[in-house]
């Protein structure tokens, strides 16, 4: 059972990154980044992680795919063709994925990775005795950084007068 | 065949490149941008799986942080595009070559 929905949700998932890469209309191809995302968060209940999949619906889902959506149509964007490929572009992605094969032979072949998941589920209290004791700096930091982003969008969507001379 | 930590590590090198290949593929700006969210969400894949198959939390916590930083960052990218498409009338990469001149 867990198998078949493991295969289920890597098809959703994969197949939803490809078409994001490979459609030519950006609406749709936010609309499988949807799709996608909702395979990772199945990924995530497999993994005992239910809580993270769900605050991963309602931070992807909910707020950046709307507001990837709310751009797309705030913008004009004609679908266009993909970028056509020059000879370095394909050396450099064929070396690229040659190495990521590599790595990826090599850690199936010699890592000695552990087999089966000992711990319990984390419950809600875990993650907030983790987040307010062991991962209080960052909490604060991040909490910073949000507030400079926010700073930031509010300067960059300003409208600043042209100087004098310009034309 | 049991489900082990190998593939999931697979599955996200598959994501990640997946998010590459659209970041080198596509022309529009925020596709591009989709992209890149792709291959944080493969990160946070990898960190969820190694995290559960070591039996600790601290991965699922840095997971919590990697999604704020998305956000932030979709935030601020966005509106970086909207001004750039104030300014020029596009988000076509190939058509945004003005540092090139």
């Amino acid at each position: 059972m867990g198998n078949l929905l493991f295969l289920i949700f890597t098809f959703l998932t994969l197949g939803g990154a490809a078409l994001v890469v490979v459609n030519k209309n950006a609406v749709n191809a936010a609309m499988f980044l949807l799709v996608s995302l909702v395979g990772v968060a199945g990924l995530f209940v497999l993994l005992d992680a239910a809580l993270l999949a769900f605050v991963l619906l309602l931070v992807y889902a909910g707020a950046v795919v709307a507001l990837f959506l709310f751009i797309i149509m705030l913008l004009d964007t004609r679908p266009a063709a993909l970028k056509a490929f020059t000879r370095p572009t394909i050396v450099a992605a064929a070396l690229g994925g040659l190495l990521l094969a590599a790595g990826v032979v090599m850690l199936h072949r010699h890592a000695e990775l552990p087999a089966a998941a000992p711990a319990a589920t984390p419950s809600l209290r875990d993650y907030a005795a983790m987040l307010f004791t062991t991962y209080l700096l960052p909490v604060q930091v991040v909490g910073f950084l949000l507030l400079a982003a926010m700073l930031g969008v509010i300067v960059l969507s300003k409208k600043f007068a042209p100087p004098e001379d310009a034309p | 065949m049991t489900i082990g930590l190998d593939h999931y590590l697979l599955l996200s090198a598959v994501l990640f490149a997946l998010g590459f290949l659209g970041v080198l593929l596509r022309k529009n700006t925020l596709v591009i941008y989709m992209c890149l969210e792709l291959m944080l969400i493969a990160s946070t894949v990898a960190l969820v799986a190694f995290s559960h198959f070591n039996g600790t939390f601290d991965g699922n916590v840095f997971v919590f942080f990697i999604l704020t930083i998305a956000a932030a960052e979709v935030a601020v990218g966005l509106a970086i595009i909207v001004a750039l498409f104030r300014q020029r009338h596009t988000v076509q990469v190939e058509e945004l070559n003005q540092l090139k001149h």
